[in-house]
């Protein structure tokens, strides 16, 4: 799969995770950029998307910065893991859900309107999962470097 | 607070801008704004720091990363922001934040990932780090991800907001490297 992507893919992966351009025409810019035509550039993210490697040109929304959010998580017996992830993977207000390798073994995030809402449906995950969840807020975030980066060399 | 347009705006490209020739006009259409209305909203709220980053948003799972890994450290309260920092910086960290304790069952107050195509590699970056970050001294865990249940970017349900235009990565697994 990576060994398919072509330089123009990579490019376009790599250089535009921070600042799509906010222009009439973003995807001439970053034609002329690359030194490609327009029909290459949309093209080229048409597949990137149709494939799966990216899932939107769009905001990232600074954390808390509108509504409340937090790190939920959960210790789950192994036997019941799955029915809790489905449970909590149904809410509208969860966007990230895994298993990782702890004792706590369920992470999920959680964004509301507000912090009563928020604790709202982290109380009634509690109460239908049957389990505690440690709510982690976000204090600080520290970080700078966003993003991903494609070795063009693959 | 939001100004309502800019609520509205923004439900309206976090689904994904549109692959197309004029995407802002296309989406000021959807709210009967002009598109230099759009541009300049979102240009306001980019550099206000509300739309943190603005740009293709990669999966990282698809791409071949798929060894991830979340660190969570007990820094010194008086060190903490200093290490953020530091952890920040370096190439193989994609988040860094300092979240609260919880007493004796998670004494842990720093977090960071890292994104690897193996396991070895990403305990071997970590190593380096705990080493070069001078973190040796530090209690710490690292959670590999075993199983990914849901990831997409997260959708604020705006109040009285417009709903969200179908389309983009929404009910796909996509990776947002905006985490809380």
């Amino acid at each position: 799969m990576l060994a398919q992507l072509q330089t123009l893919h990579k490019h376009l992966l790599n250089d535009y995770q921070q600042d799509f351009p906010l222009s009439p025409t973003p995807y001439r810019d970053i034609a002329e950029q690359l030194g490609v035509s327009e029909d290459e550039v949309l093209h080229a993210f048409e597949e990137l998307s149709a494939q799966r490697m990216i899932s939107r040109i769009g905001p990232v929304i600074a954390p808390n910065s509108i509504g409340s959010s937090a790190l939920v998580a959960m210790a789950v017996p192994e036997h019941d893991l799955a029915r809790v992830a489905e449970l909590v993977s149904a809410y509208p207000e969860v966007n990230h859900n895994y298993e990782r390798e702890n004792r706590f073994n369920l992470w999920f995030v959680a964004v509301a309107d507000d912090e009563p809402q928020l604790n709202a449906v982290i109380a009634e995950i509690e109460t239908r999962s049957g389990y505690t969840a440690m709510t982690l807020p976000m204090l600080a975030d520290y970080f700078i470097n966003l993003g991903f980066e494609m070795n063009l060399h693959d | 607070m939001i100004e309502t347009t800019d609520q509205h705006l923004i439900n309206a490209v976090q689904a994904g801008l549109p692959i197309a020739a004029r995407p802002y006009a296309v989406i000021g259409e959807r709210l009967g704004l002009t598109e230099q209305e759009v541009i300049e909203r979102l240009a306001r709220l980019r550099a206000q720091g509300l739309i943190k980053r603005w740009g293709v948003v990669v999966k990282h799972r698809q791409l071949g990363y798929r060894a991830n890994a979340m660190i969570v450290m007990d820094v010194p309260d008086e060190r903490v922001s200093d290490v953020g920092a530091l952890l920040s910086q370096q190439a193989c960290v994609n988040l860094c934040y300092q979240r609260p304790r919880q007493g004796e069952v998670w004494p842990y107050n720093l977090y960071c990932m890292i994104h690897g195509k193996s396991r070895e590699v990403v305990l071997e970056q970590w190593a380096e780090l705990r080493h070069g970050c001078a973190l040796t001294g530090y209690a710490y865990e690292v959670l590999f991800s075993r199983r990914c249940f849901k990831q997409r970017g997260a959708l604020y349900s705006l109040r009285g907001a417009l709903p969200v235009q179908p389309g983009g990565g929404q009910g796909q697994p996509t990776f947002e490297i905006h985490s809380s």
